[in-house]
């Protein structure tokens, strides 16, 4: 499974994957950022793989000074039975990148709610709003430079009256 | 000269006065029955189950387009994660679906087991998977009583809430909690289970068929619900899929998609059981799933139970998994490991996992990034009620206001599991 996978990804998409990690049995593929659209389709609709279930969207903040931001897509199919994830690394110069709602219909809060918590933007998103968040919150909770006891006043209470 | 000015403004307002009514009149549709009213449902709505809120933009009776509002009961359940330890965060998920808490214990335990590389004990795990079905039964018997007393069967609740008291009774006896049970521990469980607690289980796995068969009686036939159920809410296998819907909810759309097949983990390769699956994708369909989950549970826990082995609940792994207390008290060594682990936690390597478990709700999954220290760097929970959500706009376009709370209380969301 594993091999067919990996010849699969390979043979279409040789200079975009940058590293293939095997670890505890699961497979992650790095892809390039600007090609993740291409990919997402690839898997999708390719006849032998056919990923047609994307369980979850994910980032991770690594907090180095390069390529901070990770954007994690687990995806599963449905005929191999079999999970894979993608990662894509996002720079904080730079935090935009291109939303797989086209290919997944359920990419759509996913993709909310790391907007909401890391402030990573998809371009052509149906409705890119916070989902968690107050409309009006100006940080990103999830990044590690946010504290744990949160930030004084950036919630606005009820006022008494 | 002043009095003057004053019945002047008098005279400049009545008139503006009047003609702002003039144009209020004058307000003309063409047609009265073709204008829309956007109709605002919760947070706080007895038959949204927990704090959901739901926009639904109104033509008459029919819903024409609903948007929903989540995020009512955020806690910050994944940025608590990366700042506990391991262990400490194990209690944290009794409140992600607290209608199931004891299959939460479960998947946190197993995804750190995965990333730490370790496994429990085989009677840990038998505990585990019997524990584990105990509360899909809870789970499930909540969501079809919901949906009854959502339709009006009022009765109907009665009967699976009576049940549901019995399973925390279980619960107390054998977890020591109803509620925030925090059963398992890394690498096993916290303590055995008793003969008094098999003995309490075999009789409710023994009296709940006969329930359900009164409970089936009451509904499944009934014609006004099955007309208030039956092709509302349709969902294609398609659709389903494209909008990541997991659990009895894809299930009910003709999906045999169960973690528990495709993915084993615990014990589910040795039992034998089916799973159900319905074409029709609608709210009877969501509904008729649930009570087949429930005879497929009861079968696994009876299985489970004949199978128990004897032998050790958590596994001996001075590294991962904390020592009995009264050897913590007797030995040295258990002494440091104890005072080790907890103060700095379980070290586990550098590495990221994905574990998934088929919780009651659907695909309950942890995905964790190790950096090798006692925290996860990050923990990110894959909530199934917070995918079935949002495909709740598509089910509720074309619907009536009335069957909204039928097509909510047939998802089976929870809040708290959504809001993380």
């Amino acid at each position: 499974m594993k091999e067919l996978l990996i010849n699969k990804l390979k043979e279409k998409f040789q200079d975009f994957i940058e590293e293939i990690i095997d670890y505890s049995n699961e497979l992650t593929f790095v892809i390039s950022k600007n090609k993740i659209l291409d990919v997402c389709y690839f898997l999708k609709n390719n006849e032998d793989l056919k990923f047609d279930y994307l369980v979850d969207i994910c980032g991770v903040d690594r907090f180095k000074k390069e390529n901070r931001f990770e954007v994690v897509y687990n995806i599963w199919s449905e005929k191999l039975k079999y999970r894979i994830r993608l990662r894509i690394k996002v720079d904080e110069k730079d935090l935009q990148l291109d939303s797989v709602t086209s290919i997944w219909k359920s990419a759509d809060w996913y993709e909310r709610e790391t907007y909401d918590m890391f402030g990573i933007v998809f371009l052509n998103h149906p409705d890119l709003r916070r989902i968690y968040m107050p409309e009006e919150f100006e940080y990103f909770p999830l990044r590690k430079d946010f504290p744990l006891i949160g930030i004084p006043d950036s919630l606005p209470l009820p006022r008494r009256n | 000269m002043k009095e003057n000015s004053l019945s002047n403004n008098q005279d400049i307002r009545n008139k503006i006065i009047q003609k702002l009514l003039e144009q209020d009149v004058q307000i003309v549709s063409e047609d009265p029955l073709e204008n829309t009213m956007v109709l605002n449902m919760g947070p706080s709505h007895p038959s949204t189950h927990g704090v959901l809120r739901v926009l639904l933009k109104l033509d008459g009776e029919t819903v024409v387009d609903a948007m929903c509002d989540v995020g009512y009961l955020h806690r910050g359940f994944e940025k608590i994660a990366e700042n506990s330890t391991y262990h400490e965060f194990i209690p944290h998920t009794d409140r992600l679906d607290y209608l199931s808490p004891l299959s939460n214990n479960v998947a946190i335990a197993l995804a750190i087991e995965k990333v730490a590389g370790i496994t429990a004990p085989p009677r840990a795990q038998y505990i585990r998977t019997i524990l584990c079905e105990l509360a899909r039964i809870s789970s499930h018997l909540m969501a079809i009583g919901s949906v009854g007393i959502d339709l009006g069967a009022l009765t109907y609740w009665f009967y699976t809430f009576t049940e549901r008291e019995k399973l925390y009774d279980i619960f107390d006896l054998v977890v020591g909690a109803r509620f925030t049970t925090s059963f398992t521990r890394i690498g096993g469980i916290s303590h055995d289970i008793t003969e008094e607690g098999i003995q309490a289980i075999k009789v409710f796995i023994k009296e709940l068929p006969n329930i359900l068969k009164k409970c089936e009686k009451l509904l499944n036939r009934n014609r006004i619900f099955i007309d208030r159920t039956q092709g509302i809410g349709k969902i294609s296998l398609n659709d389903a899929l494209n909008w990541g819907l997991s659990g009895p909810n894809l299930r009910a759309s003709g999906s045999e998609r169960d973690l528990r097949k495709d993915e084993p983990y615990l014990i589910y390769p040795e039992l034998d059981f089916d799973v159900p699956y319905y074409n029709e994708g609608d709210t009877l369909a969501r509904f008729l799933i649930r009570i087949d989950e429930i005879y497929e549970s009861l079968r696994i826990i009876e299985q489970a139970l004949k199978k128990l082995p004897e032998g050790e609940i958590i596994s001996n792994d001075p590294k991962n998994a904390l020592p009995r207390k009264e050897k913590i008290y007797t030995k040295m060594e258990e002494l440091i490991n104890d005072f080790m682990l907890v103060n700095f936690g379980i070290n586990p390597p550098v590495g990221e996992i994905y574990q998934a478990i088929e919780s009651s709700k659907g695909e309950l999954g942890f995905y964790i990034v190790s950096d090798g220290s006692g925290y996860p760097w990050r923990l990110k929970i894959r909530s199934p009620s917070f995918c079935n959500l949002q495909v709740l706009p598509l089910l509720l376009k074309g619907q009536m206001i009335s069957d909204v709370v039928a097509i909510i209380g047939s998802i089976d969301p929870v809040m708290g599991e959504c809001d993380k």
